[in-house]
Order: C-alpha cells, then structure tokens, then sequence
C-alpha cells in the first residue's frame, strides 16, 4: 500500500487538544486485588453503581438531545467524568468472558485455548525494546519502561473483526507518553510493535498459522491519539496471560487484532509496517482496521455485532463509537480502500 | 484363543438387541445436548457453550454436520472389513442425520445467528462464497434426503443407486465450505479433508476391483456398495 495515498498526516499537536478535551478528571478505583468471580462483576459491576450508570444515561440522552455531536458530546462525557464514550447500555463483559473468550493465536486458535495453554506462561522479567527513528532508543525492563507514566482505568468498547464485541475495563499507559519520552525523529511516520517470539513459551507459534512473530502497526498520530493506550491489567489487577501479559496495545476504534498482545518492541519507522493478518490475507485485512460498518469483512457483513453476554445483535458504530474522537484523523481519505 | 481365532468370532457377531439404541442416541443425543445447552445459557446464565453460545453452538452443529457424513461413509468399508452386513440399515440413519444437522445448522444461522435479517441472509446466500457452497451442500443433500424412504428406493430402482451417487459430492463441498469459512487454522477442516478422501478413495478402488472382476471372471456380488 503507498503511504502516500492517505493525506492524512502524522499531527501531533492536535492529540494534546484532544488530551484535554476526553481525559477524564477521575479514575475508576480497581478493587482489591483478589480473586474475583463473574458474580461478582456481573450482577453488579463494582465500576459503576447502579445510580451512577442512570445517572450517565441521563447525562448522554441530555447531551445528545440538548447539545448535538461533534466535541460537545466529548465535554458532556468529560462531565460524566468516566467511560470514555461508554453508551448508556455499555455493560462492562464479565470478567469470565474477558479472561475465557480470546483470540490469541500465539497460545492456540481456539477461542477458549489460551486461557489453556498460557496458565503456565511466566511474563515476568519482561523487556520492551524501544528503537528506530528514536532520539532516545533504549532496552526497558518492564518496570522501568512503566516508571512515570501514568497508570489509568478506562472502559473501553471492544470489537472484534469476527463480529462479536465486549466492554473492557482496561488499566494501562498512554502510548503517547511512551512515544514523547523516546522522542520521534522527523521522519518517523509509522510505529511498528512486535509480540514476543518464543514457541517453547508459546506454542501456537509452532505451528505456522500465521507469521511469527506477530506483528503490528499504526500511523504515528493514530499511536499518539490519547484513546490509544498500552494496556497492563484488566478489571485492575495485572493481565492475565490470556490477554497479552504483560503489555498489549488498545486501539478501540479498530478492530481487535490491532491490539497486538505481549509486546516486547515497538519500532519507529518511516514506511508503513508490515501487519501479521495482512499478510495472512491482504485482501480481508488492510493496515488501518478501522470499525466500519459500512465495509464488509469479503466473508461476512461489519453492519452489526453480538455483545458477548447479549443475544440480540446490536448495530456496529462508525469507529465503534469513537467517530467524534477520531474520524479527523482520516479525513480525506476512502475508507473503502484503505480497510 | 488364537488372533485369528477372535477375529473370526468378531466377524460372526450379530446385531445386538440394544445396537438401535445405540444409534439413536449417538444420532439424537448431541443435537439434544446442544440445544439443551444453548437454552441454559440464554435463560439460565450457565457457561456450557462458552461466552458466546449462538456462535458455538452454530459451530458445533456444522462439526456434527460434517461428522454424521463420515460415519456414513464409513458404514460401508466398515461392514466389509468386519463383516457385520448388519450395518448396512444405518447408514440411512447416519445420513439423514447429516441431512438434518446440516438443516439445523443453517435455521440455526438464519434464526439465531442472524436473527432473521432477511438482508443479510439475501446477500449471504447469493455473495458471500463459503456460504454459497454451504448451501449447495445442503440442497444437494434434500433430494437425497427425500428419496431415503423404502418406497422411494423401490419406485425410482437403477435411478436412485444413481441419484444417490450423489452423496459423494457433499463431504467435498461440507469441507470446501469450512476450509473457505476459517480464518487461518485449517488444521480440522484439512484432517476431515483426508478422512473423506479415504473413505471416498476406498469406494473408488473397490469400485475399479469389482469393473475388473467382473471383466473377467463376473462373480455374483450382490449388494456390494
Ligand atoms: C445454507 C447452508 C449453510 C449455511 C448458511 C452455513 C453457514 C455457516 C456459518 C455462518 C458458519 C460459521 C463460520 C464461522 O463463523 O466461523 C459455518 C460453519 C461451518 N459449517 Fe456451515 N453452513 C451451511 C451448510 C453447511 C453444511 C451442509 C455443512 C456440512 C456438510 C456445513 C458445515 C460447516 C462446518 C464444519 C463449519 C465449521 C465449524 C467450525 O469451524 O468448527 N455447513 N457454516
């Protein structure tokens, strides 16, 4: 694919705009760390009392009908002051179905294998590599890659490629910071992140369902947008292996598999990333992956989604629902093309 | 007793009184549990299907689909190798099974899955090729299914050994469907892919071997396939 078809460029600026429009002031407080049942979350989501999901209802209705779209609805979320564009009816997934539903090719290709085969999978000590077109390049043990960057809880819609989505309570950094402390040359465009390779630690990759390693890519002001972040834990406690121990990315405007899980190096480049799925198959998934439910997946329609924990189907959003956050970032371009 | 002593007696063995029972529950049971599992999960919250039963059990029903073709194809070679010629009834069974799997399947798609968007189901059954090959695979397998009665058998004679001929075509469709329906691992659907080959292999030599016996010295083989 040419970079030069998309105009939209790389802009950093506008992300620390964005920063202060939909960070929210608070953060969700994690509960104690300790083993925590699906009857426990589900029945009555320790994140959001009953009175504070009507409350956010009430708040979204009246600023949809009251304020119209565009950035007001980010402020309106602002004074919600959690969620990050959570509608009224995003539940946040059990915790059972966030830890037994994944796709995790590394750890086996079925959806309940890595919670399986990653039990024993030890992702710590950990390093991240952090290289290419870098001021500052360096080797981070996990720990020290963490140290000053801001730890925040934010729930997330997730959508699947496959047609099925969830809501996640994700805790993790924002890349951004991670970017701005490296310090990206001019020329760099792209970032690219690879999962570790190890087939005695992960035995999917024995079998070469995919290219191994893994890997990923985003345009560098897709990697600097304040939605994307490195995931560490979910439901605050640390990520279980299932899920990309210890470090993943989270896109939450793009389909899953952008969420590229046990990084251990993030590359700065000036060309376009080589994606693992788009290798796989480049006609069924491009570079961007953006949730569309206009474009079809070539085997099944995008138009709507099941909500793990729901029977009826619901209607996939334009950018899974972050269209106000993030549609600027691709203005311009055919969003047909550029799947 | 001697290997070949046993193996004499096995061959000998005749149809045990609860072998119907048998093959009822092997064909009726997994159905059952699937649909007794997929209603747990929606009005009772238990987990038997996983996070996401509609989708699981939709799989689960083609895998069955798949595995009752097989057990019919198999009916034959097996009842030749072991001489059981009592075998023979159920390959009927066997096959309208698959037919039937195969039909719950798709309504199981229709209804549950898609939730009776007509548009979708439209588009799906004329664009999207996995499931046009599915589809083929299933209504190949309705004249089939229609004609499985006894009286069917005895009106159509020479024609229905020849209408069902047909029954080879739907492994390599069923597997096509699935090989065209996986993401990346094709590990199962290429595994049923040699199981059918062989299965479809064996017939095709034993075929070839009968046409040149029969060439030659024409032994009465009655009831061959
Ligand atoms: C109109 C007919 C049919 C339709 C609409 C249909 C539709 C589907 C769909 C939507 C899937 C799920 C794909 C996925 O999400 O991964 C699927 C999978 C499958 N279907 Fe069908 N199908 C049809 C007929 C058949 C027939 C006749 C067979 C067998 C002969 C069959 C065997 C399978 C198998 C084995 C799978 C994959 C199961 C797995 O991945 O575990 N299907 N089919």
């Amino acid at each position: 694919m040419d970079p030069s078809a998309h105009r939209g460029e790389p802009q950093h600026a506008a992300a620390g705009t964005l920063v202060t429009l939909i960070r929210p002031p608070q953060l969700i407080r994690p509960p104690a760390p300790r083993d925590l049942r699906s009857s426990d979350i589900t029945a009555e989501p320790l994140y959001w009392t009953r009175r504070e999901w009507l409350a956010a209802a009430g708040l979204t209705v009246g600023a949809i009908a009251g304020l119209g779209g565009g950035p007001k609805t980010a402020l309106a979320q602002q004074a919600r002051g959690r969620g990050y564009g959570l509608q009224p009816d995003d539940k946040p997934t059990s915790w059972e179905d966030v830890t037994t539903y994944n796709n995790f090719y590394e750890f086996g290709t079925g959806k309940d294998e890595p919670a399986e085969n990653a039990r024993g999978f030890k992702a710590r000590p950990w390093t991240v590599k952090v290289d290419g077109l870098v001021k500052k390049p360096g080797d981070y043990a996990l720990e020290d890659f963490l140290k000053g960057a801001r730890v925040e809880d934010r729930i997330y819609r997730h959508r699947c490629v496959e047609a099925w989505s969830m809501v996640v309570p994700w805790r993790g950094i924002m890349l951004a910071d991670v970017l701005k402390r490296a310090e990206p040359t001019a020329g760099a465009k792209y970032v690219e992140f690879t999962t570790l390779y190890d087939p005695a630690r992960m035995p999917g990759q024995r079998s070469a369902v995919l290219r191994w390693p893994y890997g990923e890519g985003l345009r560098l002001d897709e990697a600097m947008h304040p939605l994307t972040l490195l995931a560490t834990g979910v439901y605050g406690r640390d990520l279980p292996n299932q899920n990309g121990a210890p470090l993943r990315l989270v896109v939450p405007w793009k389909y899953g598999f952008k969420g590229i899980k046990s990084i251990v190096r993030i590359r700065l480049t000036d060309r376009q990333p080589a994606t693992a799925w788009n290798e796989s198959a480049p006609d069924e998934y491009g570079f961007y992956c953006n949730v569309n439910p206009t474009v079809d997946h070539p085997r099944w329609s995008q138009a709507k989604e099941r909500r793990i924990g729901e029977f009826v189907r619901r209607p996939t959003l334009m950018f899974n629902g972050y269209a106000d956050q993030v549609a600027s970032l691709y203005a311009g371009m055919d969003l047909r093309r550029n799947y | 007793m001697t290997w070949s002593a046993a193996w004499v007696r096995v061959r000998a063995l005749s149809r045990p009184r609860w072998w119907p029972w048998l093959v009822w529950c092997a064909v009726l049971g997994p159905g059952l549990l699937v649909a007794a599992a997929l209603l747990s999960d929606l009005l009772r919250d238990t987990r038997w299907l996983g996070a996401n039963p509609v989708k699981e059990g939709e799989l689960r029903l083609g895998t069955l689909t798949i595995q009752y073709l097989a057990a019919a194809l198999a009916i034959t070679p097996l009842r030749r190798w072991l001489g059981w010629n009592w075998l023979q009834r159920d390959r009927r069974t066997f096959g309208l099974a698959a037919f039937c799997y195969g039909l719950a399947h798709f309504l199981w798609y229709a209804l549950l899955d898609l939730q009776l968007d007509l548009a979708q189901l439209g588009t799906d059954l004329s664009k999207r090729t996995y499931i046009v090959v599915g589809f083929a695979a299933l209504l190949v397998m309705l004249p089939l299914a229609l004609t499985s009665t006894r009286a069917a058998i005895a009106r159509l004679k020479a024609r229905w050994v020849k209408l069902h001929r047909l029954t080879y075509v739907v492994p390599v469709l069923g597997v096509t469907h699935w090989w065209m329906s996986v993401k990346a691992d094709v590990g199962q659907p290429a595994l049923y892919s040699v199981l059918f080959a062989v299965l479809l292999g064996w017939r095709w030599w034993h075929a070839r071997r009968d046409n040149s016996l029969h060439a030659t010295t024409t032994p009465a083989r009655a009831g061959s396939h």
